[in-house]
C-alpha cells in the first residue's frame, strides 16, 4: 500500500495550513497572522484558532496538532513530565538513507521520534499519555515508537493509572522491515497484560490513523474515540479502488464512517475533549460508591 | 515441469541432458557410463551451489508458486481426524482462513491457517487467501475454544495480506487484526506458528502471536510486499528484486533479527517437490516445540509469549540527552 495515498483523502488542498507545525507555528502565532480554514475557506486570527484548540471558529474543522500543542491543550498546565525522551532509532536493516531521513525529520519537527510519552494530569486525574506526531516520518511505527508506547503501558500498569493515547500514523515504518511489524504485536501483548490487571485504556484516533497502528493499539481501547473528520483506515483508499473497481462513498474511512459502522464509541470534538475524558476518568476512579 | 523457476534453469538443463544421454545409451551400443557419472557429479554440485544459495527474490518466487503446499495439504499429512469448523458466528464464513480440531500424534489440537486456492475457481472462493474481518474472527473463536478445552493451537501462516476492500473496512479489518494480536497474548495454551508461504504484514501477524514462530526455509515474512516497498521507496515496482533483499524478508534474515525462533529446512528445490517429506520435517519441529511448551504452566505460557515479543526491536538510549539540537 502506498503510504502517501493515505494522506490524500480528507486532506485539505492547501496542505500547508493543515499542519501548522513548528516552523509555521512559530512565525504565525505571536504576530497574530491570519489563517485560512481549508474546509470553509474563512480567514481567522491564528491566535484565536490556537486558543480554540486549533478547531476552526466557523465550521469546526480540526487542524492537525503536533505533540506539544496536544500536551498544552489536553493536560493541566505544567503537569506533563516526559519519559524515555532520549530513546532514538537505529538502522537495523542498514536501510539506505534511513539515518539521514531521521535526522532531517528531527530538525524539521524538533522531535526525537514519532511519539512523545509521559505522565500528567487531566482535570487533576493522573494519566500516562502517549502522543503520536505525524510530522516525524508520518508518525510511522518503528522500534522506538513501539518500545516507547510499550514502556508507557507498562508504567501505567505499574502505577495502576489510566493510559491514554492520541494516535496519528501512516502505519508501519518500512525502513525497519519486520521489526516494525512486530511492534504491533509487542504493544498489543502489553495492552493485554494491562487490561488483565484492570487497567483503563482510552484510544483517541486523530488524523490520520492508518495501517499497522490502526490494526493494533489504536483499535484496542476500552474506549475508542476519534476526532471529527479524521482519516482512519487499514488499507489505503487507492489500493482499495484498484482492487474493487467501484466508487467509494465520500465519507469512506473517516471517523464518521467508522462510527456509522460500529467501530467507535464516539466522535469527540476537541473543544469538548478535556471535559469528556475527565468525566470518564472520574467514572473509573476506584472506590465509587452508592450514596444513600 | 510445473514450478520450474528461472534460477534453477541450469539444473533443469543439465538434468535433461543426462536423461537424453541415458536414453541414447539404451538404444545405441556405446558405453557412456563414465560420462554419465561425471555429469551426475556435476549436477549434484550444481544443485548444491544453487539450492544452498537461493537469493531472496528467488525465495519469493518459490513462496508464491501455485503448487506450493497449502495449509490443508499439510493438515492432511500431519493430523488425524481433522474436523473443519466454519463461520465467525456473527457475519459469515471466510474461506480464506480454515480452522478446526484434530489430533497430532494422539494429542488433541486446534489447527488454523490461511488458505489459498489451487486454481482460479478455488482462489475466487478463498479470495486468494486474503482474509476479511470475519476470517480473523473465526480464527479467534476457534482459539478461544482451544483455550477452553486446553488444546494447543497450531497456526499456519500463508497470505499476501489482509484483503484491502470496501467491505473489509466497513466491518473493521483493523479491529479484527488488532483483537487477534491482543487476545492471542492471553491464551493459556501453547501457540505455535509456522510461516509456510508468504507472510504478508498485519494479515499474517493476526495468526502470528505464538510462543514459537517458525518459517519454512523458502517462505517470506514482511511488513509490505517487495513490489509495494519498491513502489513507495523508489517509485518503481520493477525494483521489487532489490526490495526483497533490502527489506530482509527471508527466513535466515528474520532468524538473525530475532523475529522467528527457527527455520524448518525445505526439500531441495522447495516444499512442492515432495509434500510428504516436507510434512515430516514440520512434524519433527512441531513435536519438539510441543514437548517444550507442554511443560509450562498457563502463567508461564503467557509470560513466555509476552517476553518473546517484548524483546523485539532495536534502539539506542542517548546519554546526556537534552533535546533535539
Ligand atoms: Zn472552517
Amino acid at each position: 500500500m502506498a503510504l502517501k495515498d493515505l494522506f490524500t483523502k480528507n486532506q485539505p488542498k492547501k496542505k500547508k495550513y493543515a499542519t501548522i507545525h513548528t516552523e509555521n507555528a512559530k512565525t504565525d502565532v505571536p504576530e497574530g497572522i491570519m489563517t485560512k480554514c481549508p474546509s470553509c475557506k474563512k480567514i481567522m486570527y491564528t491566535k484565536e484558532l490556537v486558543k480554540n484548540a486549533k478547531v476552526c471558529l466557523h465550521c469546526g474543522f480540526h487542524f492537525q496538532m503536533n505533540a506539544s500543542e496536544r500536551i498544552d491543550s489536553f493536560l493541566d498546565e505544567g503537569s506533563f513530565g516526559e519519559i524515555n525522551e532520549a530513546m532514538t532509532s537505529r538502522n537495523p536493516l542498514n536501510f539506505p538513507d534511513y539515518l539521514e531521513k531521521l535526522e532531517k525529520d528531527r530538525q524539521k519537527s524538533m522531535l526525537n521520534e514519532a511519539v512523545v510519552t509521559g505522565m500528567g494530569t487531566v482535570n487533576g486525574h493522573k494519566v500516562v499519555l502517549a502522543i503520536m506526531d505525524a510530522s516525524f516520518r508520518m508518525g510511522s511505527m518503528g522500534s522506538v515508537v513501539g518500545e516507547k508506547i510499550t514502556r508507557a503501558i507498562e508504567q501505567a500498569d505499574e502505577l495502576s493509572i489510566p493510559f491514554i493515547i492520541f494516535t496519528a500514523s501512516g502505519g508501519a515504518r518500512m525502513q525497519e522491515g519486520a521489526l516494525s511489524l512486530m511492534q504491533m504485536a509487542k504493544t498489543s501483548v502489553a495492552l493485554k497484560r494491562f487490561s488483565n490487571n484492570g487497567g483503563l485504556f482510552i484510544s483517541i484516533m486523530t488524523h490520520p490513523t492508518t495501517g499497522g497502528v490502526s490494526a493494533s493499539f489504536a483499535s484496542l481501547g476500552d474506549f475508542n474515540f476519534a476526532e471529527p473528520g479524521a482519516l482512519i483506515a487499514f488499507a489505503g483508499r487507492r489500493v482499495i479502488e484498484q482492487s474493487i473497481r467501484e466508487e467509494l462513498p465520500e465519507d469512506f474511512q473517516t471517523a464518521e464512517f467508522l462510527l456509522k459502522h460500529g467501530q467507535l464509541d464516539a466522535i469527540i470534538s476537541r473543544t469538548e475533549l478535556v471535559e469528556k475524558i475527565a468525566n470518564l476518568l472520574e467514572i473509573h476512579q476506584p472506590g465509587g460508591e452508592l450514596e444513600w | 515441469m510445473v514450478g520450474e523457476l528461472e534460477f534453477e534453469r541450469p539444473i533443469v538443463e543439465l538434468r535433461r541432458k543426462i536423461a537424453e544421454i541415458k536414453e541414447f545409451t539404451e538404444t545405441a551400443d556405446v558405453d557412456l557410463s563414465s560420462e554419465i557419472k561425471k555429469l551426475e557429479a556435476r549436477l549434484e554440485k550444481l544443485e548444491q551451489d544453487i539450492y544452498e544459495n537461493i537469493k531472496p527474490w528467488d525465495r519469493v518466487q518459490i513462496a508464491r508458486l501455485p503448487n506450493r503446499p497449502t495449509t490443508l495439504d499439510y493438515i492432511s499429512y500431519l493430523f488425524d481426524g481433522f474436523f473443519e469448523c466454519h463461520g465467525d458466528r456473527t457475519f459469515a464464513d471466510d474461506e480464506a482462513i480454515v480452522g478446526g480440531v484434530a489430533k497430532f500424534n494422539g494429542l488433541p489440537v486446534t489447527v488454523i491457517g490461511h488458505q489459498r486456492g489451487k486454481d482460479t475457481k478455488e482462489n475466487i472462493r478463498r479470495n486468494f487467501g486474503m482474509p476479511h474481518p470475519e476470517g480473523y474472527r473465526k480464527a479467534l473463536r476457534l482459539m478461544k475454544q482451544a483455550d477452553k478445552f486446553n488444546r494447543p493451537i497450531i497456526c499456519f501462516i500463508d497470505t499476501k495480506g489482509a484483503y484491502p476492500g470496501k467491505a473489509a473496512e466497513e466491518r473493521g479489518q483493523s479491529e479484527a487484526i488488532a483483537r487477534n494480536l491482543f487476545e492471542m497474548a492471553g491464551l493459556r495454551v501453547p501457540v505455535i506458528c509456522i510461516v509456510i508461504g508468504e507472510g504478508g504484514s498485519g494479515g499474517a501477524l493476526a495468526l502470528g502471536v505464538g510462543n514459537h514462530i517458525f518459517m519454512l526455509e523458502n517462505s517470506t515474512y514482511s511488513v509490505i510486499s517487495p513490489e509495494g516497498a519498491a513502489a513507495i521507496l523508489w517509485k518503481d515496482a520493477s525494483l521489487a528484486k532489490n526490495a526483497a533483499e533490502t527489506m530482509k524478508i527471508t527466513a535466515p534474515d528474520l532468524k538473525e533479527l530475532g523475529v522467528i525462533d527457527d527455520i524448518i529446512p525445505e526439500i531441495k528445490g522447495g516444499a512442492h517437490r515432495d509434500i510428504k517429506r516436507q510434512a515430516e520435517e514440520i512434524e519433527k519441529v512441531l513435536k519438539e516445540s510441543l514437548q517444550q511448551l507442554l511443560n509450562l504452566t498457563e502463567d508461564e505460557l503467557i509470560a513466555d509469549r509476552y517476553n518473546r515479543f517484548r524483546d523485539i526491536g532495536e534502539y539506542t538510549i542517548l546519554k546526556d540527552y537534552i533535546g533535539v539540537n
